[in-house]
């Protein structure tokens, strides 16, 4: 961070204690008399400032929303933040703190999150709240009253159009009565005191001031929630110019925990462990809410035989792909690498360029190119070669293909790094093989191989890891297909993240409380292998270097 | 020391300053409620991209005349989940327009209140496109157009329109033997099957996908796929794949079906009004007619779709969303006026009749439709669209229909809640 106070000899840990003579406080003496220097200040107060300005922008909806914890969070971590950069001690946290924030902010907060979304049933019709979903039910089964006038409708204030009381004035078509009405009911006016326009509306009237649109559009939540009450039901508004009697169908009733039909007399019955309303014949309302369901979503995902099923078959695949995506364009990419790094080699800078070619174009685009190239009767791979394949349409042939694909996409990389940790090894080591009679192949078996590797295993590790979770490869070409006609859930290039995407956004909506435990599933997997690979690395490093 | 306080000052200024650009809005608001005259209150519309650029002047218009201000934004991918998440968080719009087979999901999810039109406003639309927006018995949405497949051939090629299925296979036999045409339909499916381009196939060799409960909507607990119909359609369709005349090919697929079509390779196409303009490039001399069935068998009968309005049950102005939505999206004027944007049929009967004249592509594309069936909006039609397609996908590479479908039909019950 730039914000640190002057350049000076500062970034020395105290307490660890000076490498020089003198008393430990001397360091601490020195900071004192280290210039403050005008851009230093500067940076540092519109830092700091932008650092209020968010914290003050993003104090209103909280308030709104009367999160007092996350305000809580939000002032603590502000005031932190102040004190470390304006104090001129903790100079170590200066540095840490920054990144810190940013990792709990976008690695621990998401991992989290998913976490205990894993064990809720948030998903499509269990978003909200039980009151959004009672809330819904309720508005969502308003009907007019069969027979019931459609009226026209004038909303009017008997106070200021901005803040005075609100009144519908609204006019019965059928015979141009107009009447007033508010909570309390409706009650007629004098035709006297009322101009009516040709269509029926008020435009005004004695006592009453009418809102135009956009003085009643402010008052929109207000309009909304204004209900007149009626014998039958209740008059509201339907925009700005109409109003009906309506009645909700369906109410909700505390007492019982469940909501009942007014119509049919039928009852639904609030299921707390579901998030949903369900009757006695086993009938679910649509509109449901979120629950903690425990670990339900992973105990479907080890015993739905849809899940389970077909998970170790597609396992196998996911590693295959993830392996053979990794192998195959390292080994390519360090073939054309190490050709390209011969001293006999003419116009490599040429040969470089058309070989990033492939990596400078977006992947996005590039997979549905080699998508369509792969078409049966109109792809350029059979008509180029004059075969017939259905490369897609039989499993090997569709695997084959992805991993082409990926090859293809893939090598540009491998074969960057790999000429960059070639100028890193030293010509004397394999000089001293060719001194003592080794082959090529010798020598780059003993010397130029080990010492790539230790330099690029981790760069492999992260392509797998990238690899095991490449979504776009499968799903922009195969879409995990083909399928076995016998099922349609998962296809012979499916892997795991394809898999679950299918399943949990697939079917019937959304389902993100499965998608994070399949997820999780795939996180636990992953670390695996990459904590073994890092260790035998590591292993690894420790006998070459 | 003092250098410092000067930094604190500094600091609490800029403070300021920042929240200032945030704390905007929020102050305004109570501010011109309570001294301007010219206080408005504001609608947002999301809507994708094409539909956006059509509605923008007429949403300006409706803001000028009355005194509010009318924010048309574009959502250019994944419209429903977007606006489904935004409404849950309190940041979604006053108005969406979108596809009717929307509805199911978000009701379920609360995202949409009913809408009320008077009896005379809902006898100016097309009777299918009501029954579309029509859910548990509520009008969810307005309508304002349809769409549907339609057999699109050229004229060059096959003069005449084939009455059935049997009779087109014959006619893209004989222009394949000829020379004339590499493809004897252009039928898109891919790899992974496409249920609302066969459907027509399906329904006229007699399958079905939901029976129909007491109340006239779709019943999701009388499933169509497995039943002893479904086999015997996708066998009839079978019949026409790659193992059998190689009418239906999986290398067809959404992306070149049309780009074949135009390029001569075929002489009919299953498509709807969005291939027209295509056609019209390429200048391919074109006529419509309805989809053929197959001989002997039932009516072929294309989905129809219905591009509707809602008002969002979270939005922050919905007294002004209703009154857009049911009093102004109801003028034909602006049903014309998509229409030029794109041209879908207007589900206004008086917009249809007024843009009628001018373009005798749609009334052939609206006779094409007369027998569809509504596009079911019950959120259970969402595990229908992935198994579906994988079962025809299969079929038309010569699987054995009764083992396919009956899979089929198993994995989209177990996806039934």
């Amino acid at each position: 961070m730039s914000t640190l106070p002057g350049p000076g000899p500062a970034p020395q840990a105290p307490g660890r204690g000076p490498a020089r003579s003198g008393p430990p406080d001397t360091s601490r003496t020195a900071r004192h008399h280290a210039p403050i220097t005008a851009t230093g200040l500067a940076v540092k107060v519109v830092l700091l400032g932008l650092v209020a300005g968010i914290a003050i922008w993003a104090a209103f909806p909280l308030v709104a929303a009367r999160l007092w914890g996350g305000l809580a969070v939000l002032a603590a971590t502000t005031v932190g933040l102040c004190y470390l950069y304006l104090t001129r001690r903790h100079i170590p946290a200066k540095y840490l703190v920054p990144g810190t924030i940013f990792l709990i902010a976008f690695q621990v907060f998401p991992v989290l999150y998913t976490a205990s979304t894993a064990f809720t049933n948030f998903g499509d019709g269990h978003r909200g709240s039980k009151d959004d979903a009672v809330v819904a039910i309720e508005t969502s089964s308003v009907k007019q009253v069969p027979g019931s006038a459609e009226y026209a409708l004038a909303i009017a204030t008997t106070g200021d159009p901005a803040t005075g009381p609100l009144v519908f004035l609204v006019t019965d078509p059928a015979t141009g009565r107009v009447s007033a009405g508010d909570a309390a009911g409706l009650r007629p006016l004098d035709a006297a005191d009322v101009t009516v326009a040709g269509s029926g509306r008020v435009t005004a009237a004695k006592g009453y001031t009418v809102l135009n649109v956009g003085q009643a559009s402010v008052r929109s939540e207000e309009i909304t929630a204004l209900v007149v009450p009626t014998s039958g039901g209740a008059v509201r508004s339907n925009g700005l110019s109409r109003a009906y009697e309506g009645r909700a169908v369906r109410a909700y009733d505390r007492g019982c925990d469940c909501v009942t039909d007014g119509e049919t007399g039928k009852t639904w019955t609030a299921d707390p462990d579901a998030g949903a309303f369900v009757a006695a014949d086993g009938e679910r309302l649509a509109q449901g809410w979120q629950v903690g369901v425990g670990f339900k979503n992973f105990a479907r995902v080890l015993t739905d035989p849809n899940i389970s099923g077909p998970f170790f078959g597609t396992l196998l695949w996911n590693f295959a792909f993830a392996i053979g995506s990794t192998g195959f364009t390292f080994a390519l990419g360090m073939a054309v690498a190490l050709a390209l790094h011969s001293p006999r080699m003419r116009g490599t800078n040429l040969y470089r360029v058309f070989l990033i070619l492939p990596y400078a174009m977006p992947s996005f685009a590039m997979l549905l190119v080699w998508r369509d190239m792969f078409n049966t009767d109109f792809g350029l791979v059979n008509n180029l070669f004059g075969l017939g394949v259905d490369w897609f349409g039989e499993a090997w042939s569709a695997r084959l293909a992805v991993l082409l694909v990926q090859l293809w996409l893939g090598y540009p990389y491998m074969f960057l790094v790999t000429t960059g940790a070639l100028q890193a090894i030293p010509k004397e080591l394999t000089e001293a093989t060719s001194v003592d009679g080794a082959s090529p192949w010798q020598s780059f078996r003993a010397v130029t191989l080990p010492l790539l590797l230790v330099a690029l295993s981790p760069l492999l590790i992260a392509s797998f890891a990238y690899n095991f979770n490449n979504i776009n490869a499968i799903w922009l070409t195969t879409e995990g297909g083909p399928f076995a006609p016998d099922n349609p859930t998962n296809g012979a290039t499916d892997l795991l993240i394809t898999y679950t995407y299918r399943l949990a956004f697939g079917a019937q909506g959304a389902e993100f409380g499965l998608a994070a435990a399949v997820s999780i599933f795939i996180f636990a997997i992953v670390a695996t292998v990459s904590a073994v690979s890092f260790r035998r690395t590591r292993q690894q490093e420790e006998v070459y270097s | 020391m003092r250098i410092r306080t000067a930094g604190v000052v500094t600091v609490l200024g800029l403070a300021l300053a920042a929240s200032g650009c945030g704390g905007d809005n929020s102050k305004d608001e109570p501010a011109a409620k309570a001294t301007s005259p010219a206080a408005s209150g504001k609608l947002v519309i999301w809507a994708d991209d094409k539909r956006t650029a059509a509605l923008k002047p007429f949403a300006e218009k409706f803001g000028q005349e009355n005194g509010v201000t009318v924010e048309v934004q574009a959502v250019s991918k994944d419209l429903q989940t977007n606006f489904v998440t935004a409404s849950q968080q309190g940041s979604g719009p006053d108005v969406v327009v979108g596809a009717h087979d929307w509805i199911g999901n978000l009701v379920q999810n609360g995202a949409i209140d009913p809408v009320q039109l008077a009896a005379e406003q809902k006898s100016g639309f097309n009777e299918t496109a009501i029954k579309a927006v029509t859910f548990n018995g509520q009008l969810y949405g307005v309508p304002y157009a349809t769409e549907n497949v339609a057999l699109i051939r050229n004229t060059a090629l096959a003069p005449e329109a084939p009455k059935t299925i049997e009779e087109l296979v014959a006619t893209g036999k004989k222009l394949k033997a000829e020379k004339k045409a590499s493809e004897i339909l252009c039928l898109q499916s891919g790899q992974n099957g496409d249920a609302y381009h066969i459907y027509p196939l399906y329904t006229s060799a007699g399958g079905y996908l939901f029976g129909t409960a007491a109340n006239g909507d779709y019943d999701p607990k009388d499933l169509g796929v497995g039943k002893p119909e479904s086999i015997e359609a996708f066998t009839k369709i079978g019949k026409l794949g790659e193992k059998g005349d190689g009418a239906l090919k999986r290398s067809i697929t959404g992306e070149n079906s049309i780009a074949t079509f135009t390029g001569k390779k075929c002489a009919f196409l299953v498509s709807g009004p969005w291939a027209i303009a295509d056609a019209k490039k390429a200048g391919i001399s074109y006529d419509i007619s309805p989809v053929p069935g197959f001989a002997g068998g039932k009516a072929a009968q294309p989905f129809v779709g219905v591009q509707a309005f809602y008002v969002a049950a979270k939005g922050k102005n919905k007294a002004l969303a209703q009154e857009f939505v049911t009093n102004y999206v109801t003028t034909p004027e602006l049903a014309v006026a998509l229409y030029q944007a794109e041209p879908r049929p207007p589900a206004l009967t008086a917009a249809f009749d007024q843009v009628k004249g001018t373009d005798p592509d749609l009334a052939k594309f609206s006779e094409a439709g007369k027998d569809g069936q509504v596009l079911p909006a019950i959120p259970a039609m969402a595990a229908i669209w992935d198994p579906f397609g994988k079962a025809e996908a299969a079929v038309i590479g010569g699987a054995d229909p009764a083992k396919t479908v009956t899979a089929a039909g198993k994995t989209i019950s177990g996806q039934i809640k």
